[in-house]
Parts: C-alpha cells; structure tokens; sequence
C-alpha cells in the first residue's frame, strides 16, 4: 500500500489548520454581520450584501490576484502592516487566513442572516416584553433559534476552506508547512505526474467532501437554500 | 427572403463541404506552446499565416500539463515545448514522429527584480541576502525552476536560499510574484522581460550558461498530424531565418 510521506501529511495538517482558524475567525465577523444585514433597513444594505456575495460568483484568481497586489510593498495593507512592523502578508500563513476569511465570508454569513430572518420578531418582541435587554434577547432568544444556521454556515466555512485552491495558489508561493495546503499538493503531484500520492490525496479529499455534505443532508441542514 | 426546408438543407450541406475543403487546402495547425515562448511565436505566426494562407491555433501552458494531454489524445498537431523531456517522451510513446523533433530556441535563465539598480552584474546580491524573498518556478515542473536550482547549487547558496524561497507553479507565476514587489528577487527567462531585444523594466542579471544545464526548447510533429501539410510548414518556418530573427529578439540564444 502506498503511504503518504512526510510532506503531504504536513500538507494535510496545515489545511485542517488554516480551515479551523478561519472557521472560528468568520463566526467572530459573520455574526455581527449577519445580525445587522437581517434587521438592517440602511440603504447601502444592498451594496454590503453584495459585497459579502462578491466571492460566490468572482474566480479565485481574482481575488487572489487583488490581493497579491493590494498586501504587496505598493498596496495599502501592505504598507499598513510594514508600518505597524507586522511584516508582509504573502507568502505566510496569516495571508492565507485573512484571503480564505475573505472568500468563504458569504458560506458563512448567509446561513447565518437566512437563520436569524427566519426567526423573525416575534420572538424578540416577547422576550422585549418580558424586559429582556438587547444583549440578552440576542443570546438567549436569537442565537439558540439560530442554531442550525451556524451548523451549516461552520461545515460549509469549512469545507470551503478546505477545497480552496486559487487564492492560495495566487497568494502562497507553495511553502511547506507555511502555504502548501492540500489542493496546492494535489495540484503539484499532478503536475509532477506523480499520480500514486495524487489519487491518494485526491481520493481522500472527495471522501472528506461526501461525508460533509452527506451530513448536512442527514441532519437536515438546507445547504442550497441557504447559499442561494 | 423565404427558403425552403430542403433548399437550407442544400445551403448548410455546401457551407460544411465548403470548410471541409478549406481547412483540407488552407490548413489549420493546432499548436500547443510552452508558456514562455507565448510573445515571439504569436509574431512567427503572424508571419506564417500571411505567407502561406494556413491558420495556427495556439494553446498555452506548461509542457508537463501539455504532455498529460497530449497522452490522453488531445488534438494537437505539433508541440512546442520548454523543454527536451517531454517532446522526446512523446517520441518514445509514439505520439510524435520520429526525427521531426529539433530545439527552435536556447532559454537563458535571469535573476530579475522589478526595483531599477537592485540587481547588480554579477548577481551578487544573491550571496549577501539582503533581500525579502527569492521567487522561482517550481524545478520538478519547469525547466527554467530546475535551472534556477542547479544555479543556486553551483553557486553554493542552495541550502541559505531556503528560508527566502516562494515557489510559482510556472515561471509566469515566479514573475508576478516578483512583478507585484512580493519577491524582490526572481529567476525567470530572460524572454519574459525581454521585449524588441530590450530589457527595459527593473535591473537583472543575466546567468553564465556554465551554472546550469542548456535549456533546449524542443519542438516535435505529433503523430495525429504526420499527414498534415501544414502542420509540418509550420515546423519548417520555425527552422526559417525569419523565425530566428524574432526568436532572437525576445531572448533567446538558437543552437
């Protein structure tokens, strides 16, 4: 039986890693976010959603190529985080993190705002009545209710993360243990016409996939009707 | 106008004969192209097309990728490739014909950086190290990558460069890292930033060719075309004075 050497496991652990940081990052963001954008009544509301939507329908080298320009020595982020003595962005892990938190943002916030528009305000209303605060009737009426949104906005968040590949392939500069995720090994096995770790990898990864979605169905999570 | 059902039918029976008789005369050239040749043999077709009346369609990307394709019967009829690998794998397959294959162009590997005086002459801004990151394609998929790493092990500075190295997945990928100042060093071909036989943005160094390997850019007839008129035209004015005249303007040394 083929094994898998040493780098591809490092290469495995980094994208469980980047996928578990950035999933607990966009709960922090989608949250608040998702709060705002299912009672917000603010003109610009539009505009904020489709912003946060932009990632559904632009290729990841886009994104990736934005950027790698806009964190580079002549972009804004990139001379803020040399002026703050942070270093450069590209080419580390916390590049990753901020360009993965970027574009798996509407798998998160979507459920989320579908989760907290479907509880509507009656809930709230009631539990306004029974003078709850804005803090409590948020934690313990609307969050709660909200619960199997934030399921499925953290598998998608994810899985998503995990399946992500041109932002990172822009953006990474393929370092092991820093940038070389497992889409980006895939990638370079194939590339290499190394198809023994190639399928192996790649094999493990449509496993991983099925089981994800296969446990959403299972529990009832609405995948499609809440990315839409 | 009005036509009738079976008077469309004769007209689109004679539009199909038609192009079938075109591209049989005026011939198509399918022609699948390494990435970094992409500029000088858009010029050598132009050329070719005005002179004989056949068309060339191209394709880019990397000679692996191309050789994966080319195995699992992807209509090619010659392939110009970064390397000598691939070609002489095909002709050992049997996918190319045999004794077609010749290298059309000689590729000189650069350091490069987009900052203007960064780079000095003899390149040794590499052996001080003062400088971000150092960007490079990756060797095991691309020849100017393994030339970049047969130079930095000559130069005995492969084991300090680790820390600094970024790896694109193709020498395009190790110039927009190094175009966008992410890298402020880069090995790449001298093609890439050459243009009307001038290197005009940033400061280079230009690699001695005893560091590294020839880099023979190899081009081959494939077998899906070993009747192809034209696709074997194509290869012959590659071999043209003419062809070389551009190959050299963007470059390239020829054998």
């Amino acid at each position: 039986m083929q094994t898998l050497d040493p780098s591809d496991l490092q290469a495995i652990w980094l994208t469980l890693k980047l996928a578990s940081v950035v999933t607990l990052l966009l709960l922090f963001i989608a949250t608040p976010l998702a709060w705002w954008l299912a009672h917000s009544r603010k003109w610009y509301k539009g505009i904020v959603s489709a912003m946060v939507a932009l990632p559904l329908v632009l290729p990841p080298t886009v994104l990736g190529f934005y950027l790698l320009l806009l964190m580079g020595p002549q972009g804004l982020v990139g001379e803020l985080t040399s002026a703050l003595h942070l270093g450069r962005l590209p080419f580390s892990f916390a590049g990753l993190v901020i360009g993965s938190v970027l574009f798996s943002m509407p798998f998160a916030v979507q459920p989320i705002q579908n989760a907290f528009e479907a509880i509507g305000k009656r809930p709230l209303e009631v539990a306004a009545t029974l003078r709850a605060n804005a803090w409590d009737r948020f934690v313990s009426v609307a969050l709660p209710l909200a619960r199997p949104g934030f399921l499925t906005a953290i598998i998608l968040a994810f899985a998503h993360t995990v399946g992500e590949f041109g932002v990172v392939l822009m953006l990474g500069g393929n370092i092991p243990g820093e940038t070389r995720v497992l889409s980006v090994a895939i990638y370079n096995h194939v590339e290499a016409m190394e198809y023994a770790p190639a399928h192996l990898l790649a094999g493990g990864m449509v496993l991983f996939s099925f089981i994800v979605l296969l446990s959403l169905y299972l529990t009832g999570g609405k995948v499609w009707r809440v990315t839409r | 106008m009005e036509l009738r059902k079976s008077h469309r039918l004769v007209l689109l029976g004679a539009l199909l004969f038609g192009t079938m008789i075109r591209s049989v005369y005026a011939g198509e050239v399918n022609a699948a192209v390494a990435a970094n040749f992409t500029a000088p043999v858009q010029q050598i077709v132009a050329l070719f097309e005005k002179e004989t009346g056949n068309t060339v369609k191209l394709s880019f990307g990397s000679s692996g990728k191309f050789y994966s394709q080319i195995k699992e019967g992807a209509p090619f009829d010659v392939f110009l490739a970064a390397d000598e690998k691939n070609p002489k794998l095909l002709e050992q397959e049997s996918l190319a014909v045999a004794n077609t294959r010749f290298v059309y162009a000689l590729g000189k590997l650069v350091l490069w950086s987009a900052k203007p005086g960064f780079v000095d002459d003899k390149g040794a801004v590499l052996s001080k190290g003062s400088y971000n990151k150092l960007s490079y394609a990756d060797p095991k998929l691309a020849p100017y990558g393994l030339a970049a790493q047969e130079t930095l092990q000559k130069l005995e500075l492969w084991d300090k460069v680790q820390s600094k190295l970024v790896t694109g997945e193709s020498i395009t990928q190790a110039y927009q890292f190094a175009a966008t100042g992410n890298a402020e060093l880069a090995f790449i071909a001298l093609s890439q930033i050459t243009k009307d036989g001038k290197v005009t943005e940033g400061s280079w160094w230009v690699v001695p060719e005893n560091l590294y390997t020839p880099i023979k850019q190899s081009a081959v007839l494939l077998s899906a075309a070993k009747d192809k008129i034209a696709a074997q035209a194509f290869l012959d004015f590659l071999k043209s004075k003419k062809a070389a005249a551009i190959i050299r303007s963007f470059g390239y040394e020829l054998p």
